[in-house]
């Protein structure tokens, strides 16, 4: 099996979200930079079927250097080889180019299987899977919570929460897969994984590299472009609802959200 | 020059979805700024009866896609369908709405059709003649402004329970046509397994009109007894923090957050929810807050409309008993 993980490089859930000047992005130095969660799930399935069927896996980033950093995670949890696109013209680009990108890196790889993750937190588009899977003329299945692979791994079922049922697909290799929270517990990488990963072989590639046009990609290139980023509206101060003892407080609570919220 | 608003519609055994009757109630408000019609498109098996209400809310004509195919949503059928219809129409704006099921159909299309899509908006507009759209970024910790280039059609997926619905007009008959579009059985590599049914009745949290949630405080999964009470007589769904799903107390579907599912309902109640920065940012939509916590300094309260500080477990069952008093 050759298995490819996309993954991208996303500000840590904790991080406070600062506008820049000029209200086009945020305030990128201080933020601490991880491989987003969602991703995280996909590197863990890839090696967990790598464990039961043989085969290698590849983990591809997009973004400035310090992507390094997460694709050396992955190393480091197991993944063989890694490729970086790092390219300036690459930058704020928009997701459609993105998925561009991957699928020329991805393509002389010939995977069998793509994981990534449902969406990144920070764009919260969640457009890359399929966006590639269309790039590659081949199946995507997003938001996964189990994946069972067929013994000979020549196709794969796909488990999908919709709201209220499962959907359960079936579905010739290759395919994209895009991974959510549940599929299962992604490993810590172990001191001597982190040892090996440092040897392991990382590309790195420009988009020229790639049989690519720059002038196809960053923010003059997009086709959803970004008119201003602003902090989300403050809401109103809020009431403490006041009463002698928790049945009081209750009682209250329930008299304004009927009276005044009209909210039940 | 591309014209007018096509809404992708959604059914789940052959009955309409409510977040499509919101999306096209917000389709019909932007055809009406541009001067234009808007083309609903329903796509399923046995659904053409059912067509007709999406006139009711503001189609001006509806395309129905019915085949056996079609049952179930899997997205080489549907993108290819839907694809196909879009084409012959050429709209300028194709709306859905942010379900798990529009959220997909929507990304392939934009890859499909080569042109810009923003997913799960909070609000539209039109400027100069083009749709513009606001959507939060960082789970809402910042919110976005978005436009489009000149590739049409101009994507949007709308989150469900923010777009006001039209009130229905039963006497608005719309034109229904037959989408007429073939399907390529060679072209469908996928099919559906199974369908697996959750427990019924159970909203999801997403569509949830309201939602009692809670965190740590609970103590431990026993201690949601008390909020499924209440959410039993208000009609709620129950959804969890972060931390009361990473323990093991709840299940991942229920994780309201950045790294779970951004809600947007009428009430959203936080019990024994401190307000991690990454929970706040999934309920930031919710049009009525409350909190109850016994630590006042939480900062949950900060984003609460009305706040208790108390023993949620006293405050909790005494408030299921006051709302049963308004039933």
């Amino acid at each position: 099996m050759k298995i490819i993980v996309c993954i991208k490089q996303v500000p840590d859930t904790e991080a406070q979200i600062k506008i820049a000047p000029g209200g086009k992005s945020i305030v990128k130095d201080d933020i601490k930079w991880v491989m987003n969660p969602y991703d995280e799930f996909g590197v863990e399935e890839a090696l967990r079927i790598k464990e039961k069927l043989g085969g290698e896996v590849t983990v591809v980033g997009l973004g400035p250097k310090r992507v390094t950093e997460s694709l050396r995670t992955a190393l480091a949890m197991g993944a063989d080889k890694a490729i970086l696109i790092s390219d300036p013209a690459a930058e704020e680009s928009d997701a459609l180019a993105i998925a561009k990108a991957l699928a020329a890196a991805i393509k002389g790889v010939q995977p069998d299987l793509i994981f990534t993750g449902q969406r990144g937190v920070d764009d919260d588009m969640g457009i890359v899977g399929a966006a590639l899977a269309e790039s590659l003329g081949i199946p995507h299945f997003s938001v996964i919570t189990k994946v069972e692979m067929a013994p000979d791994g020549k196709s794969v079922k796909c488990h999908k929460p919709v709201e209220g049922q499962t959907l359960v697909f079936e579905s010739p290799l290759p395919a994209v897969i895009t991974t959510q929270k549940g599929l299962n517990e992604p490993r810590y990488a172990s001191l001597p994984g982190i040892m090996k990963a440092k040897k392991k072989p990382l590309e790195e590639k420009t988009l020229a590299a790639l049989g690519l046009n720059p002038s196809e990609f960053g923010e003059g290139a997009r086709k959803l472009k970004i008119v201003e980023i602003a902090p989300p509206p403050a809401r109103k101060a809020g009431k403490i609802v006041q009463g002698d003892s928790p049945e009081s407080k209750a009682k209250e609570l329930a008299k304004l959200l009927h009276e005044e919220a009209k909210a039940i | 020059m591309p014209q007018g608003v096509m809404v992708i519609a959604e059914q789940r055994d052959g009955e309409i979805r409510k977040v499509s009757y919101e999306v096209v109630s917000e389709g019909k408000r932007l055809a009406d700024k541009l001067g234009q019609k808007v083309i609903a498109v329903l796509a399923g098996q046995n659904i053409k009866a059912k067509a007709a209400t999406l006139g009711h809310y503001g189609a001006d004509k509806i395309i129905v896609a019915d085949d056996a195919r079609l049952a179930n949503y899997t997205p080489d059928a549907y993108a290819s369908v839907i694809a196909q219809v879009v084409k012959a129409n050429d709209p300028a704006i194709l709306l859905l709405g942010a379900s798990v099921q529009g959220k997909d159909l929507a990304a392939r299309l934009s890859a499909r059709l080569g042109a810009g899509m923003a997913q799960d908006c909070t609000a539209f507009s039109i400027d100069n003649g083009r749709l513009n759209a606001v959507r939060p970024i960082y789970a809402g910790k910042a919110y976005a402004k978005v436009t489009f280039s000149d590739n049409y059609p101009h994507i949007a997926t709308a989150r469900p329970n923010v777009m006001p619905m039209n009130p229905p007009d039963a006497s608005k008959a719309a034109e229904i046509a037959d989408a007429g579009v073939a399907l390529d059985d060679s072209a469908l590599k996928t099919k559906v397994a199974d369908v697996v049914r959750d427990a019924a009745g159970k909203v999801d949290l997403t569509e949830a009109d309201k939602i009692v949630s809670g965190g740590r405080g609970l103590k431990g999964p026993e201690g949601f007894k008390v909020l499924e009470d209440l959410a039993a007589v208000m009609g709620a769904s129950v959804g969890a923090s972060r931390s009361a799903v990473d323990a093991g107390w709840r299940a991942h579907t229920d994780q309201v957050g950045q790294t779970g599912k951004v809600v947007s309902p009428n009430l959203y109640i936080a019990c024994g929810i401190s307000g991690a920065i990454q929970h706040l940012a999934g309920m930031s939509t919710s049009k009525v807050v409350v909190a109850i916590n016994k630590d006042a300094d939480a900062p949950i309260f900060q984003k609460a409309d009305y706040g208790v500080v108390d023993d949620l477990f006293k405050v909790v069952p005494a408030l299921t008993e006051e709302v049963k008093k308004l039933a």
